[in-house]
């Protein structure tokens, strides 16, 4: 009888165990759904060269594929450390999205450009097959050409030594590793 | 000035708080009656120190003292000024003010109120709601301060309140749902001081009573505001959402809706002790978890507070606190010897028992639905929404299977009855409305409606039950003389309730399963139909506002050539933000609505429209006042006035009995 | 520091861009084929959730995500596809957090039953409570008489 009187108070201690974990826990955090799967197989042109290229044309792994459009703000802040990243060899496929290829050249030709490859992607259909959200977003394919990780938003050196480098242990530099963990 | 004195001014509030939390308790341990006796001047004490940080806050906003960080972000000079005071509790900061100082005049009725009760009794109480008010004002001191200056660098101009904030049902919608959330804190105190003082009788839940139903009345009508607001402001016309933030009024609206039922039982009959108080703990606890889940950022909402998880960690301390001390008390000192009371299977009490059942599956279940992402997320599981369709789902037929029980409850007499009794009451009106269900059922645009036939067989048989029990109270008199006077407010006021519930029932089926809805390109001069109504966009225009600029489009409706209204739905730019609303246009009658919104333009002279025809939507927030309203009314009952002038606890089960 | 201010500031302005116009109906003007495709597209849209919102389904929802994915809904319908073939469309791409109405599986298992069990339990305990209270027989004391001689007997008149 006593016991039972025990159970709201059982109850409400595993609630509050629960609430706390919540806390640590980003709610906005998403994985994507491609996770542990090949990339999605597509069939679209080149953005420079025009030839039509799929998703074979994915050869040097692990690599880095970068969703990026001349529309977003963010992708212009991101574009430097993709030309470091790729001035240290790291095979980085552009995904041109929902983007006027034009202005996607233009672009490319001013501030340089780190992409091996540049699927154009003018409808969104490979970033809809990718599960992409928006731009800028980075997808890490690993040896085997599998999805392992995406990155969503402005990709940094904070960014790339935390979630990134385990894929790239060449490029992980000791300099300057700011405090990561906290919710970017 | 005007902010520090605001900040002292809190300070002074928290420390008489400490006073209020410690003293009066510490009085009923020693048996000390000057200590006791301060509980009162205490409670005032707090209060009139937050009334004063909050007139002040609100001087901050009206004066536009952008100095001030919460008016810097949430204010702008060229806001009206009602909604510059509005602007106050429009933010996490300045609502947690609100929060308490609501708290504290709940605090001070209490002492006003329960003067004729026994001193410890009071002194406990005060204590437990000092406890409470201790805590908040903590919470506002240390991790949201609402007078947190901006110096040196004071803004010139403030960052404007949302505008979708910027309403009228806003102004009064958090005051109300504050007053339901946090007049439940008074049930809570009573309970725990009845734990405290190892007294759990009827006199306590006569006590607690009135209080009870006046908070759940106001977080009934806190409830409807907000549902009426979004309806009419964000633009589409749904009418509730299932949103986190949502939930977190509605979990307590749902045990609340259990308390006012159990309590019920135990003040006339003296039954089901331990259950309530555990209801009362529960109700209570559920309005501080609806507060950290609304302010910690733990859940995604669209209408959450800024979060901060650091915020988040305090309410949560002080939720394990509260709740963890109230269950833990609970525990220890509820009683637990079975109620030697008799009854029935077939009696009120367990009518009342289905309507406890049911309620308190139903919040569980609301619970479960809003933290089961959290849950599924916290052990890596993956991630999960559940939403609209899921509680409609299961929330929907446990209101049905309630319906049934709620035409019996009021017929039906304490103790025992007999089935047989109530098919002899029942049947025939049951009959008539089933009657009645199929064939208004058969009338509508799409022939036969399933849906439409149960809800109207449902709420019609409830309010058959509510005016028959009506009936037989006035009319039972042998000479035939109607006996108005035998209505007191709480029957009044259950019996207004009752058929506000089933008004709402009603509401929400027919203007779900009746709704007609087209998007559709307008140009100047196109007509369209809809629900048998003629809708012309006659002419484009602009319109200026305060402080914004709206784009117009204005409709004439006609039915039969006959004009039933003229409708300007807006489009809203507003300066400061630059953020565009939709304004959208209704026509509101008892029947129908009929709705219209601007979405983007088309070309030159063009707009993509939205028309809507809602029948019957009008009854969801008429039958949500009538509950509301129902609740306040319980609470004028002569039975608890009468409390403050006699010694209540010797005759309480005898009064009870007879009322 | 400076760059992470710098990024948090970015994220935010990425945030805002898809939450900052929420309050905007969304009125489009598809031309369905048939009223019952229209019916689906309705319902469908309020059952999946946009992927990079504060807790929106994609027909309430101003994001470019949520306008893209309302597209493919649309194309989807008037290719002929079934809610199941388009809810398992959504759900490879964007995973289970598209749909506010969680599939029925292992996981989801306590979610669907709870309601149930709950219902069935409580309603046992009842029934259960009211054979006992049956046994007993009528005429004992109420609680509150009882109360009122514990009460009488506690402490007599002053």
């Amino acid at each position: 009888m006593r016991v039972k009187k025990f159970i709201p108070l059982f109850a409400f201690v595993l609630l509050t165990g629960l609430l706390f974990r919540g806390l640590s826990i980003d709610p906005t955090a998403l994985p994507a759904a491609r996770l542990g799967q090949p990339f999605p197989p597509f069939a679209q042109p080149e953005l420079l060269s025009g030839d039509e290229i799929s998703d074979a044309a994915l050869t040097s792994k692990p690599a880095l594929v970068n969703v990026w459009a001349t529309w977003c703000y963010s992708c212009r802040v991101e574009h430097p450390y993709l030309l470091s990243l790729a001035e240290q060899g790291i095979p980085i496929y552009g995904l041109n999205y929902k983007d006027d290829s034009a202005k996607a050249r233009d672009w490319l030709e001013q501030l340089g450009d780190p992409y091996r490859l540049n699927i154009v992607d003018v409808e969104g259909s490979v970033g809809l097959d990718l599960g992409v959200y928006g731009a800028p977003e980075t997808y890490v394919l690993d040896a085997d050409g599998y999805i392992v990780h995406r990155h969503v938003g402005v990709l940094d050196e904070g960014v790339f030594t935390r979630d990134f480098s385990r894929w790239f242990p060449v490029a992980a530099t000791s300099e300057s590793m700011p405090a990561a963990g906290g919710r970017l | 000035m005007i902010p520090e004195l605001g900040h002292v001014a809190l300070i002074i509030a928290f420390v008489l708080a400490m006073g209020l939390a410690v003293v009066p308790l510490w009085g009923t341990m020693r048996h000390d009656i000057a200590a006791m006796n301060m509980a009162p001047s205490l409670a005032l004490g707090v209060t009139v120190f937050v009334g004063m940080a909050f007139a002040l806050l609100a001087t901050s906003f009206l004066q536009d003292d952008f100095s001030v960080a919460v008016v810097a972000a949430n204010s702008n000079s060229l806001l009206p000024p009602i909604f510059k005071f509005s602007a106050l509790w429009g933010n996490h900061e300045g609502s947690l003010l609100l929060w308490v100082l609501i708290l504290s005049g709940w605090m001070t009725a209490v002492a006003y109120f329960s003067r004729g009760l026994p001193l410890e009794m009071v002194a406990r109480v005060l204590s437990v709601m000092g406890m409470i008010a201790v805590g908040f004002l903590a919470f506002s001191l240390l991790t949201s301060n609402p007078f947190e200056r901006l110096l040196p660098n004071t803004p010139l101009d403030g960052n404007d309140l949302n505008p979708l904030l910027q309403d009228p049902g806003l102004i009064i919608h958090p005051p109300l749902l504050y007053m339901g959330y946090v007049g439940l804190s008074v049930p809570f105190a009573f309970a725990i001081a009845a734990l405290l003082g190892g007294r759990l009788d009827a006199s306590w839940a006569r006590w607690s009573r009135p209080w009870t139903n006046v908070a759940w009345g106001f977080l009934s009508l806190g409830i409807m505001l907000g549902s009426w607001w979004a309806y009419y402001e964000l633009g589409w016309g749904g009418w509730w959402f299932w949103d986190p933030v949502e939930n977190a009024s509605f979990m307590p609206w749902l045990m609340g809706t259990a308390l006012v039922h159990s309590l019920a039982a135990t003040e006339k009959r003296g039954v089901f002790r331990s259950w309530t108080v555990l209801l009362a703990i529960f109700a209570f606890s559920l309005s501080l978890l609806g507060t950290f889940l609304v302010r910690s950022g733990v859940l995604t909402s669209v209408h959450a507070f800024a979060s901060d998880p650091e915020r988040g960690l305090f309410i949560l301390i002080f939720l394990a606190l509260v709740v963890g001390g109230s269950l833990l008390l609970y525990a220890l000192r509820a009683p637990s010897v079975a109620s030697r009371v008799s009854y029935t299977g077939v009696s009120r009490e367990s009518l009342l028992m289905v309507n406890n059942l049911v309620f308190t599956v139903a919040t569980i279940v609301v619970l479960l639905g809003t933290l089961f992402p959290l849950v599924m997320d916290a052990f890596s599981l993956g991630k999960y929404s559940v939403g609209p369709p899921y509680f409609n789902a299961v929330f929907v037929p446990l209101m049905a299977l309630v319906m049934p029980f709620m035409t019996a409850g009021p017929l039906s007499r304490w103790r025992e009855d007999s089935a047989k009794r109530w098919l002899h009451e029942l049947l025939m009106p049951g009959v008539g409305v089933l009657v009645v269900a199929l064939v208004l059922a058969s009338l509508g645009r799409d022939g036969f409606n399933i849906w439409i036939a149960l809800a109207v067989l449902l709420a019609g048989w409830v309010a058959l039950g509510v005016i028959k029990d009506l009936w037989r109270r006035i009319a039972s008199a042998p000479d035939g003389e109607l006996k108005w006077r035998r209505l007191t407010p709480s029957f009044m006021g259950m019996t207004l309730a009752h058929l506000g519930f089933a008004a709402v029932v009603l509401g929400a089926v027919v203007v779900t399963q009746g709704n007609q809805e087209r998007d559709l390109r307008m140009a100047v001069g196109d007509v369209e139909e809809l629900g048998g109504y003629r809708f012309e966009l006659l002419r484009l225009g602009q319109q200026a506002g305060p402080n914004y600029l709206a784009e117009q489009a204005v409709f004439e409706v006609t039915r039969d050539g006959q004009i039933i209204a003229g409708l300007v739905p807006e489009k809203r730019r507003y300066f400061a933000s630059g953020q565009i609303m939709t304004e959208a246009a209704i026509d509101a009658s008892l029947w129908r609505d009929l709705y219209i919104a601007l979405g983007e333009p088309i070309g030159e002279d063009a707009w993509a429209v939205r028309l809507q025809y809602k029948p019957m939507v009008r009854w969801l927030w008429l039958g949500s006042l009538m509950i509301g309203l129902g609740a306040l009314v319980t609470a004028l009952d002569r039975r608890y006035r009468s409390q403050a002038v006699r010694k209540p606890v010797p005759t309480s089960g005898v009064a009870g009995l007879a009322g | 520091m400076r760059r992470v201010e710098k990024v948090l500031i970015l994220s935010a302005l990425w945030c805002l861009l898809s939450v900052s116009l929420g309050a905007r109906a969304v009125i489009e003007t598809y031309a369905f084929s048939s009223q019952d495709l229209e019916a689906r597209y309705h319902l469908l849209s309020q059952e999946l959730r946009c992927p990079k919102c504060q807790n929106q389904n994609i027909a309430d929802s101003n994001a470019p995500i949520a306008r893209d994915l309302r597209v493919v809904l649309f194309e989807q319908l008037e290719a002929g596809a079934t809610d199941d073939e388009i809810l398992a469309f959504m759900v490879a791409r964007y995973g289970e957090f598209v749909r506010y109405r969680p599939g029925m599986d292992r996981q989801t298992l306590l979610l669907w039953a709870a309601p149930g069990l709950l219902l069935v339990f409580g309603a046992a305990g009842l029934i259960s409570h009211f054979r006992q209270r049956r046994v007993r027989a009528p005429g004992v004391l109420t609680d509150v008489e009882q109360d009122q001689i514990e009460q009488l007997l506690r402490e007599p008149r002053a």
